[in-house]
């Protein structure tokens, strides 16, 4: 016996080295289903991450855009109605009013990470004989580029914007077949043009992006196209990306313009993500139950096998609550020595899985992601859960009648 | 008048009391018994025998009557300070010895003083390995209780009663389970300790040749003592 070491501790290891196979058999249990919760959360988590990356990387998590124009039904005298039918405008390329001052007040908002400026609108490229029609971008690159990460597309050149330069994709460099230095002559819908030069190419891994975007300066957009200190959107970054709706709505309530989320424009996207959590959730909720049931069954069994030994114990001296803790750490130590081996398990599975399962281009399914918080709260559950199963078969064992439970 | 030592007044124990399978098995005892003592409680099974050994060793509670301890009255104590009263100053034997399986001799005769404090300690170890001696098993004191002989496993209990120098060491069958030899070996044992300690033992027994090498014999019948 080590000395100084509280009895409970003394009995309970002893009791779970005693019956060994027993012990061994309930903690592979435990391991299995905690391995399997480490493995499921840790491949959803680096899943989730994965596609997020893709879908946020490309776009602002909120743009605020001027509001649409509405035909209002001309009234006649009274509350009578000229018009029966109001035909919907034609929108212009909307300009977002006292875009400076609202920037301002965005980027006070706490929740907010970056506010960025965007003139967006059509023009064509042209370069001798060809001509390919483009969505030009003009952008603040300091904050922009925090939005989206273009230098990380770049495979050419760089990601530099003068009011000179233009950054193109592959597909649309393709077709015009310029290179990095070459010059496009591009051309807005007012028949405005300037020659810029090409100083970055960009592969975004999506043919529609590769052939139509193109980035140049703020000020480079708005003067090709007639928008002399004007913006069409407002690019937002937030802290907590599930935040967004709710700050969209926020953002609309408090001022005159449309917030859109990624959350409601990719609404299909973000429920399969909902979707994916509460089926993990619900996994690790029955994952969690099959564990302490089986942690339970073997300390109701153990209470029974070790019913003399409890008497006498308690003849010695031992009281109830010390019987109730002997019992309450054998389920907590079960729980703890199976979240240890199986979040080894898990981890392994993870990393085998990430070895081999791949996509059709051959690059990895989802991202590593084997946070140590992961561990840590898995070890605390799978212990809880452990001490909570313990519960019944310690009450159990607690009430037992010294005098009975001696004479068998 | 000096207390007793164990004075038992009018002790009853009823079992299912108010229901149709109600049952006395103690009716009115009365008993004085005094340091020093080695008494044998022979009777019949089924007699109260083990009943009156529970009650004394404060393992289960009479229905009716009062019993002291060293003048103490333990009706009126609760379950707590009655636990601690049985580590304290009752040791027991058991016909089946009871050891923990999962200790070694040595583990099994300090576990009532680490029950006590809490936690094992050098004194308790050193106490526990002087028991063993006495007893005479230092040579396997670090086999598990499950690997010993009869004998050898009924020695340890012992030991283990003994450990918390207790006033009163209760003996259920203490030999009922073993070979002659390995019988006269405990007895003989237990006949020291009552000598040299003063411990007051109270021995039940079916053994006739064993209750009349005690100092008294106790008869219980039916629930109620004789003395011859």
């Amino acid at each position: 016996m080590t000395y100084g070491l509280p009895l409970e501790w003394i009995v309970a290891v002893r009791f779970l080295y005693e019956g060994r196979l027993q012990t061994l058999f309930i903690v592979v249990g435990i391991s299995i289903g905690v391995a399997v919760i480490v493995f499921m959360s840790a491949m959803l988590a680096g899943l989730e991450n994965n596609i997020l990356k893709r879908v946020l990387t490309t776009q602002a998590q909120i743009q605020v855009i001027a509001p649409d124009q509405v035909a209002r039904a001309l009234r006649g005298k009274g509350e009578d109605m000229e018009d029966a039918t109001v035909q919907r405008p034609s929108q212009r390329v909307a300009l977002i009013d006292q875009w400076q001052s609202l920037v301002r007040s965005l980027r006070a908002e706490p929740g907010i990470t970056f506010v960025s400026p965007t003139t967006t609108g059509s023009a064509l490229a042209v370069r001798g004989e060809a001509s390919r029609s483009i969505t030009l971008i003009g952008v603040e690159p300091e904050t922009y580029f925090h939005i989206v990460k273009i230098p990380d597309y770049v495979v050419a050149g760089d990601a530099r914007l003068t009011s000179e330069s233009i950054l193109v994709g592959v597909e649309l460099a393709k077709d015009l077949g310029v290179r990095v230095g070459d010059k496009i002559n591009v051309t807005a819908a007012s028949g405005d043009q300037r020659v810029l030069t090409m100083t970055g190419l960009l592969d975004f891994g999506n043919k529609g992006a590769n052939q139509r975007s193109t980035y140049v300066a703020l000020r480079t957009a708005q003067s090709v196209m007639g928008m002399i200190g004007g913006v069409t959107s407002l690019d937002i970054n937030l802290y907590d990306i599930y935040a967004a709706e709710v700050m969209a709505q926020s953002i609309m309530a408090s001022h005159r313009v449309v917030a859109e989320s990624w959350i409601k424009t990719n609404a299909q996207f973000f429920s399969a993500i909902q979707a994916q959590k509460a089926t993990n959730t619900l996994i690790r909720l029955f994952v969690g139950l099959s564990v302490a049931f089986g942690i339970a069954a073997v300390l109701v069994v153990s209470v029974i096998q070790r019913s003399k030994e409890i008497g006498i114990l308690r003849a010695m001296g031992t009281t109830r609550g010390q019987i109730i803790r002997l019992f309450l750490l054998q389920g907590g130590l079960l729980g703890f020595a199976g979240s240890m081996v199986g979040a080894a398990l898990g981890a392994g599975g993870l990393f085998y899985w990430h070895s081999v399962a791949r996509q059709s281009d051959g690059s990895e399914l989802f991202p590593l992601m084997l946070e140590l918080q992961l561990f840590v709260y898995t070890a605390i559950l799978a212990t809880l859960t452990g001490l909570l199963a313990a519960m019944a078969p310690a009450l159990r064992a607690a009430k037992l009648d010294p005098v009975v439970a001696i004479r068998g | 008048m000096a207390d007793h030592l164990l004075r038992l007044e009018q002790i009853s124990k009823v079992y299912n009391a108010g229901e149709p399978s109600q049952t006395e098995v103690l009716h009115g005892i009365d008993l004085v018994l005094d340091e020093g003592e080695f008494v044998a409680i022979m009777g019949p099974s089924g007699s109260g025998k083990s009943t009156l050994l529970n009650i004394i060793g404060l393992l289960d509670r009479p229905t009716s009557g009062r019993l002291l301890i060293g003048g103490k009255d333990t009706g009126l104590l609760d379950d707590a300070a009655l636990t601690r009263l049985r580590g304290e100053s009752i040791g027991f034997v058991f016909q089946y010895h009871h050891l923990i399986s999962a200790f070694t001799a040595l583990e099994n005769v300090m576990m009532p003083m680490v029950v006590e404090r809490g936690f094992p300690d050098r004194q308790c170890e050193a106490r526990a390995r002087h028991l063993v001696e006495r007893v005479g098993l230092a040579k396997v004191a670090d086999h598990l209780a499950t690997n010993m002989s009869g004998g050898q496993q009924q020695r340890i209990a012992l030991a283990r009663a003994l450990v918390m120098t207790p006033r009163i060491l209760l003996a259920d069958e203490p030999t009922g389970n073993l070979d002659t030899q390995s019988a006269d070996d405990v007895f003989a044992l237990m006949r020291e300790v009552n000598t040299k300690s003063r411990t007051c033992f109270i021995i039940v027994t079916h053994n006739k040749t064993m209750a009349e090498r005690c100092d008294r014999i106790i008869e219980v019948v039916d629930g109620r003592i004789h003395e011859p």
